[in-house]
């Protein structure tokens, strides 16, 4: 697999490489655990205020400055204090996880270990989600490599620090990926939802105890950071997007997949190194960091300030490929999961699509998220099937809008987002189509494919 | 409970593994699934005395998580992606042709009992969809004709077997 030009491999630097293999030997010929050996002769401080200064934001979807969480740790407590490394991976469009795991999954358990030793974790947890049988056993081998040369377990090259990692499988659920779900489900418990304040994971986490939640891309991040220093790291990308972004993409181009880059615009991703738009199609838009991210369409103007205060006036390939650029165009970068819409697809049947997955996502614990997801299912599944009935489009807005900031958790905005921005930008597209739809006999076998809603 | 050697010792080996024990719960019912092909009442039990704890808490684990089932499937479980890049990308008439070659319908054992076939979400492989779950094999780039292919395989190998 070649390497676009336009790529800034970092974490996926050997991932594909002929040749490069996910065993021990293989990651130390090419350095590997060399970072560890110097963090464990550093100040734990130290290495905290490095990730701190290089401001690596969280790779998992909201983007959070890692070094500042790892500041939250309640060290008052007097109790252990836990990581957990998020490979959950289900947020609809993302990839990129996967990629870490099944090619270089040393890499993660040197960055975990690293991250581990930094904060005074007690023990170390990697969730997975159960549709990564192959991922799990690779970690587990890894683990075992790492544990014969010392790397993982007791008394961590002779430095009186210890630290176990403990791969845990899912069950299918994306609630899952919630980090404060994933905690309950990491209690042997159904995965619901934990109300923030007081379950701030930083301080009543799992087991109550102090626990620090990362996405497995974020905590590869930890070591390269200390590998080129906080200052180094920080001159990639743009100041407060510091970093290289394994961006996944998917759906109407060219050449879909995962390409780790930094410092260009969503024109660079989607037009330069996919492709753009597959022949004979036009993009209609895009989706930028997860399906739970509001939509971005094609055509439109993202007008506003700066933090500067400078004005700027983009189109959709302009916007700047990170999270302050993609949050000054009204969305957010999330997981980094891109799905490119193009002109052969009906926005209200991706819609209809998607609700399918919330509402069996929903974990139910609040009505409006349990009872919303479902109606707005629903409801678009009846305007496929040329059933809408004319205040839907109203109605499915009225629910969303019930859904967003009414739950325990963010999962909330999953649901409500997509279907207020889809309905703000193709609102008019809605009407055509539930119109046209309820027309006796047209031909509704392509729109119940997308729905793939049987 | 009537468990392979193999599955007590993954069980043994798990418990010890976490602060608390309550926390072996999904890795034990990973190990019998995986031993019986579904996860019965006796098993709920079996776990709850293992762990301490009430056979509500078990249960209640088992019904939350998609993954775990009470009822019995075909010899193979097929998860066809039906979330937004896949659906894109054509999952649908994969999902259809898996269903014809079996002769049988979504979430049912197929007549010969080769098969479940069943629809997943986003299995984070987006990039090269449509793609499935053949059990713990991943297939991508899926289309009618690589479905067909897959499904010759499978009925090769549940007959000899
Ligand atoms: C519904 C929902 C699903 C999520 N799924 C994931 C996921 O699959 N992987 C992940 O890393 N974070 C996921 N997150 C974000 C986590 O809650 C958490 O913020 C993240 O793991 C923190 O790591 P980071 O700071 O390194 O990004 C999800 C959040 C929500 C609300
Ligand atoms: S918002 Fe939805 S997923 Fe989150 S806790 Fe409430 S019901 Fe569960
Ligand atoms: S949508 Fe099918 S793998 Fe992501």
């Amino acid at each position: 697999m070649s390497v676009h030009p336009k790529e800034q491999r970092i974490i996926l630097k050997y991932a594909d490489e002929p040749g490069y293999t996910p065993d021990i030997d293989c990651y130390m010929k090419n350095g590997g655990y060399e970072m560890l050996k110097k963090a464990v002769g550093m100040e734990k401080q130290a290495i905290c205020d490095e990730v701190k200064n290089s401001q690596l934001r969280g790779r998992g979807g909201a983007g959070f400055p890692a070094g500042v969480k790892w500041s939250f740790v309640d060290r008052k407590s007097g109790k252990p204090v836990y990581m957990v490394c998020n490979c959950d991976e289900s947020e609809p469009g993302t990839f990129k996880d996967r990629q870490i795991v099944h090619k270089d999954p040393h890499q993660l358990i040197e960055g975990i270990i690293i991250s581990s030793f930094a904060t005074d974790c007690a023990k170390a947890f990697i969730y997975i989600r159960e549709e990564m049988p192959k991922g799990a056993e690779i970690l587990n081998q890894a683990i075992k490599e790492a544990k014969e040369k010392n790397f993982v377990g007791d008394d961590i090259l002779g430095s009186g620090y210890s630290c176990d990692i403990v791969v845990h499988r899912g069950a299918a659920a994306y609630i899952c990926g919630e980090e404060t779900g994933l905690i309950e489900s990491l209690e042997g418990k159904r995965a619901n939802p934990r109300i923030k304040p007081p379950y701030f994971p930083a301080v009543l986490g799992l087991y109550m105890c102090p626990t620090i939640v990362n996405n497995v891309e974020t905590l590869c991040n930890v070591l390269h950071i200390l590998r080129m220093g906080a200052d180094e790291f920080a001159k990639i990308g743009r100041p407060n997007n510091t970093g290289t972004r394994i961006w996944c993409v998917s759906g109407g181009v060219k050449r879909p997949g995962y390409y780790e880059v930094a410092g260009i615009t969503l024109g660079e991703l989607v037009y330069d190194i996919c492709g753009g738009p597959k022949d004979g199609r036009t993009i209609k838009a895009i989706i930028p960091g997860g399906s739970s991210m509001k939509i971005l369409k094609s055509g439109e103007r993202f007008t506003g300030k700066d933090r500067d205060g400078n004005g700027y006036d983009w189109g959709i390939e302009d916007i700047p490929l990170d999270y302050d650029g993609i949050a000054a165009a009204g969305s957010m970068s999330g997981s980094g999961g891109m799905m490119v819409l193009d002109d052969s697809v009906e926005i209200p049947v991706a819609l209809a699509n998607l609700m399918a997955f919330y509402s069996h996502e929903s974990c139910g614990q609040c009505t409006p998220c349990r009872e919303g997801s479902l109606w707005l299912k629903k409801i678009t599944t009846r305007m496929v099937h040329g059933q809408a009935r004319p205040d839907d489009v109203d109605l499915m807005k009225s629910v969303a809008d019930q859904i967003e900031g009414r739950t325990i958790c963010a999962f909330g905005f999953a649901v409500a987002w997509p279907v207020q921005s889809y309905l703000a930008k193709f609102e008019d597209e809605f009407r055509e189509f539930a119109e046209r739809h309820s027309r006796m006999g047209g031909d509704r076998t392509a729109a119940k494919e997308l729905a793939c809603n049987h | 409970m009537n468990l392979k050697p193999e599955t007590l010792a993954e069980i043994e080996e798990a418990i010890p593994k976490y602060p608390e024990k309550q926390s072996a719960v999904m890795p034990m019912l990973h190990a019998i699934q995986k031993d019986q092909g579904l996860l019965t009442n006796e098993a709920a039990e079996w776990v709850a005395a293992k762990l301490e704890i009430a056979p509500i808490h078990v249960l209640s684990v088992i019904t939350f998580y998609p993954f775990f089932r009470q009822h019995k499937i075909g010899r193979r479980h097929i998860r066809i992606c039906r979330t937004l890049a896949c659906a894109m990308a054509g999952g649908a008439k994969v999902c259809d042709k898996m269903l014809s070659e079996f002769d049988t319908r979504l979430n049912e054992v197929s007549p010969g009992g080769e098969v479940t076939v069943e629809f997943a979400e986003c299995l984070a492989s987006c990039g090269t969809a449509p793609v499935m779950l053949v059990d713990d094999e991943i297939y991508e780039n899926l289309d009618e004709a690589k479905a067909q292919e897959i499904c010759e395989k499978i009925k090769a190998e549940v007959i000899q077997a």
